[in-house]
């Protein structure tokens, strides 16, 4: 075997065949590059629900496909289906629904929808019970047989993985913020200890409802700048108050180099390292010495085997929230050191918003788009840069340089912090 | 370095269990040894019409110290806390910050119980207001607690679990019922026996005095809705489960890393293997062939001891009982125990639960007595150096593995 198809740990080297983007910038990897690389917002005033009374008005929403009738959990399941659609066929690997590995999903738990608990509440029962005891009884009667089986959390798995013919159990995954870059993580894993040469890696968020505005609200997470939509998400600047809840979903095909370069197929680059580290100080705060993040990356770094000197670009987690931004420059600063200055670092999210459960993924592929292009998407909004925070934004405006190497990172509530490595192809 | 280490054996070194009858190994092992069908802990008040198997008590200081920390968990993650520490305790880990800082986290989980309260009088008040939306977001703004969010959030059993227990490798939960905890511990399984991992905690955690979950099953009309009856007696249209509160982590480490510190095994864990259908009649029982037929090479004729997490929804538990009464034209003497006659289905946590009673009868050299009267579940007369578990998910997933004992070493028994 060519030295090429092992790691510097003589593991197979893991690539990328096929990607599929799904975000409030539009359908498709085309559409969603051309207008994150000219810098424009998909964050708009949300008009799916009435927002009367709600702190924050603003999402980066992706259209429904059925807006009478909006179910989170369809429309988590339908956006999943479009990017997996669009990455297998760019992959071309396997077959029409069947995919020769197993499925990786990252997918927000889906508690019923007031839609669906106010349409089960309306309905006579056989009885004057109220609350749950009334909606048992009306679903008893088969009311609204669709809600069956949306709200089991194994659902989505159930249904992508019949859909493309994945093998095996799917693993549905849930790390918060952290969870599409924890479906690569365990894609890439699955590979690395040779329990299959592919593995389809899929993320998706579509639960932007009133109630998950009002949680998010309750934990002083969201943004209040509701004026000029486009302008709310500024991850870096001085006067960023919050992040932007956003929709959307990313799908990678992850192979062995191997078995890529066998059927001829086109590599969009490697995942060429992983790190993680579990942070026990908070459930919303990092630890203050970032300890937990500096590991994740230090980790990161050792596992794909470079130098913090041999990373052209970071694509930040960037929520544009006080503390995150805060603890990820702070962070990388204690792992980079002085090289830090050197390397430019941008936040997609300042675009697309926070897509949550599927920022790790679309933050991947897009990283995958920046080193086959050697274009940098730029932090929109920079206008107040904040003193505390000495880094190289990209600030509103894209730039062009040769990228060969990429650190991703993703940090989530409940102390989750993931770090990736992107690589492309080796020469 | 957390993420590497040498393929190896996988050693169930620790187990922490809470359910509807006790608390700890030594508790459920009397309770499910005294020679005749266990006592069965059932709750058909609470949520009349609907049975459960409701939580023991528990003293959450002891293994939760700080009140501040109980306050912002919701009751399953409570459960799944103190389950987990007792886990480590068991496995002799607690308090050891060399080992529980690179320790890996793998935890199956759904989301904790709603404020039903709370739904029920904004579900009251919406109809009758005069802008419905309106009133929703106001409601939803006044009403909902902020820590509500958290003690819901699905990884934050895994959050909590590492700012209590200081667990602080890698943090993975995964999700879907059953097949939530059939994955964990897949996961982890194969993470040692690939070399990624030398020591991890698995587990999973239902609290089931909560009415969103029965709603959530009756919509698929999943849930017993009679008295209590054990697994195989629920053959009545279409059956159904009766769901049960458990806590169940292991503490699974590779033989090496086990070694190296003096721990002994209940068992050793050799293989895990999942796969899932659309459930038309019989597709189970094909994936089941294949997964068996895997694992028979390792598995002599004669006397097979089964536990089975079947769920007494139908037609799924009445197509796994065949499928097992089968294996004897195969020539084994299946002597399998439906362990949801007695903890009912603890979703997230079912499959752990049953690797750990697994574990448990490894290690004293026993397997159980029939759970129930129903004479099915024949007397076992075989050796205890493996059992298979099955566990069919109530909607979806079928998984299977084989627990067994390893070679030259001594087993622990159960305290």
């Amino acid at each position: 075997m060519s030295q090429a198809l092992k790691d510097h740990k003589n593991r197979p080297v893991v690539v990328v065949t096929g990607i599929g983007i799904v975000s409030s910038l539009g359908e498709g990897c085309d559409d969603n590059w051309s207008a994150l690389t000219s810098g424009q917002s998909g964050i708009r005033k949300i008009t799916r629900f009435p927002t009367d009374g709600l702190r924050t008005q603003i999402a980066g929403l992706v259209q429904s496909n059925n807006s009478e009738h909006h179910l989170a959990p369809v429309h988590s399941l339908d956006m999943a289906t479009r990017s997996a659609t669009e990455a297998l066929a760019q992959s071309g690997i396997g077959s029409k629904g069947n995919f020769p590995g197993p499925l990786f999903l990252a997918v927000p738990p889906s508690d019923l929808d007031w839609t669906a608990r106010t349409n089960l509440n309306k309905e006579p029962a056989k009885t004057n019970l109220v609350g749950y005891h009334h909606m048992i009884e009306v679903a008893q009667i088969g009311k609204y047989p669709e809600y069956h089986p949306l709200y089991l959390f194994g659902n989505a798995g159930e249904v992508l993985a019949e859909k493309f013919g994945t093998r095996g159990l799917p693993v549905s995954l849930s790390t918060a913020c952290a969870t599409g870059a924890t479906a690569i993580q365990l894609g890439v894993e699955a590979i690395l200890r040779g329990d299959t040469d592919a593995a389809l890696c899929i993320a998706t968020d579509g639960s932007t409802t009133e109630e998950m505005v009002v949680r998010f609200s309750l934990l002083s997470a969201l943004t209040t700048q509701n004026e000029i939509p486009e302008k709310a998400s500024k991850p870096f600047s001085k006067n960023r108050d919050g992040f932007v809840m956003a929709e959307g979903s990313a799908t990678l095909v992850l192979e062995t180099y191997e078995s890529a370069k066998a059927r001829g197929a086109e590599i969009l680059g490697i995942v060429r390292g992983r790190g993680e580290r579990a942070d026990n100080f908070h459930r919303t705060r990092s630890k203050p010495d970032g300890s937990a993040i500096i590991g994740a990356i230090n980790n990161a770094l050792n596992d794909a085997g470079v130098e913090p000197e041999q990373i052209d670009y970071i694509n930040a987690h960037g929520t544009s929230t006080s503390e995150n931004d805060k603890m990820e420059h702070f962070s990388l600063n204690a792992a980079f050191g002085q090289c830090l200055q050197e390397i430019p670092i941008s936040s997609n999210k300042s675009m697309i918003g926070h897509t949550l459960i599927a920022a790790g993924a679309i933050e991947a592929a897009f990283s995958m788009m920046t080193i086959q292009t050697g274009i940098i998407p730029p932090t929109i909004n920079w206008e107040i840069p904040d003193p505390d925070i000495s880094l190289d934004v990209v600030p509103n405006v894209k730039r062009e340089k040769t990228v060969r190497t990429i650190l991703s990172n993703s940090f989530g509530f409940g102390g989750q912090n993931v770090c990736l490595v992107f690589s492309g192809e080796p020469s | 370095m957390t993420m590497e280490s040498v393929p190896d054996e996988v050693w169930v070194t620790g187990i922490g269990l809470v359910s509807s009858i006790g608390e700890g190994t030594e508790a459920h092992w009397q309770h499910l040894n005294t020679g005749k069908p266990p006592i069965v802990n059932v709750d058909e008040e609470t949520l009349a019409p609907f049975a459960i198997h409701p939580q023991v008590e528990i003293d959450l200081g002891t293994q939760i110290p700080k009140r501040g920390d109980q306050r912002q968990m919701g009751s399953w993650q409570r459960l799944g806390t103190y389950a987990a520490g007792l886990a480590l305790t068991d496995a002799d880990l607690a308090h050891k910050p060399e080992f529980l800082s690179e320790m890996n986290l793998v935890v199956a989980a759904g989301a904790g119980r709603r404020d039903e309260a709370v739904d029920t009088e904004i579900l009251e008040g919406y109809e009758n207001a005069d802008n419905p939306a309106a009133f929703l977001n106001e409601s939803l703004s006044n009403e909902l607690r902020p820590t509500l969010f958290l003690a819901q959030l699905t990884n934050l059993l895994a959050g909590n679990i590492s700012i209590v227990h200081g667990v602080t490798g890698t943090s993975r939960t995964v999700m879907g019922e059953e097949i939530g905890g059939i994955t964990a511990l897949q996961t982890a399984t194969r993470q040692i026996q690939g070399g990624q991992g030398n020591l991890f905690l698995v587990g999973g955690a239902y609290f089931s005095e909560r009415l969103d979950m029965i709603l959530t099953l009756e919509m698929n009309d999943a849930i017993w809705k009679h008295p209590y009856a054990p697994v195989w007696a629920r053959d009545e249209g279409a059956g159904g489960t009766i769901l049960g509160a458990a806590g169940a982590f292991l503490v699974l480490e590779s033989r090496q890393h086990a070694e190296a510190r003096g721990a002994k095994p209940y068992a050793r864990i050799n293989s895990i293997l999942g796969d899932r259908c659309p459930r038309n009649v019989g597709e189970s029982t094909a994936i089941a062939k294949t997964q068996f037929e895997e694992l028979r090479k390792n598995i002599p004729a004669g006397p097979l001891a089964i536990l089975t997490g079947a769920s007494g929804i139908q037609p799924a538990t009445n197509e796994e009982r065949l499928f097992l009464e089968a294996l004897i034209e195969e020539g084994f003497e299946p002597a399998y125990r439906a362990y949801g006659s007695i903890f009912g289905q603890s979703v997230e946590a079912h499959f752990p639960v049953g690797v750990a009673l697994a574990a448990m009868a490894l290690s004293k050299g026993k397997f159980y007595q029939p759970f129930d009267t129903s004479g099915y579940e024949k007397t076992y007369t075989g050796d205890s150096r493996q059992i298979l578990l099955n566990c069919w998910g109530g909607w979806r997933g079928e998984g299977m593995a084989l627990i067994d004992t390893p070679s030259n070493t001594n087993l622990r028994g159960a305290q």
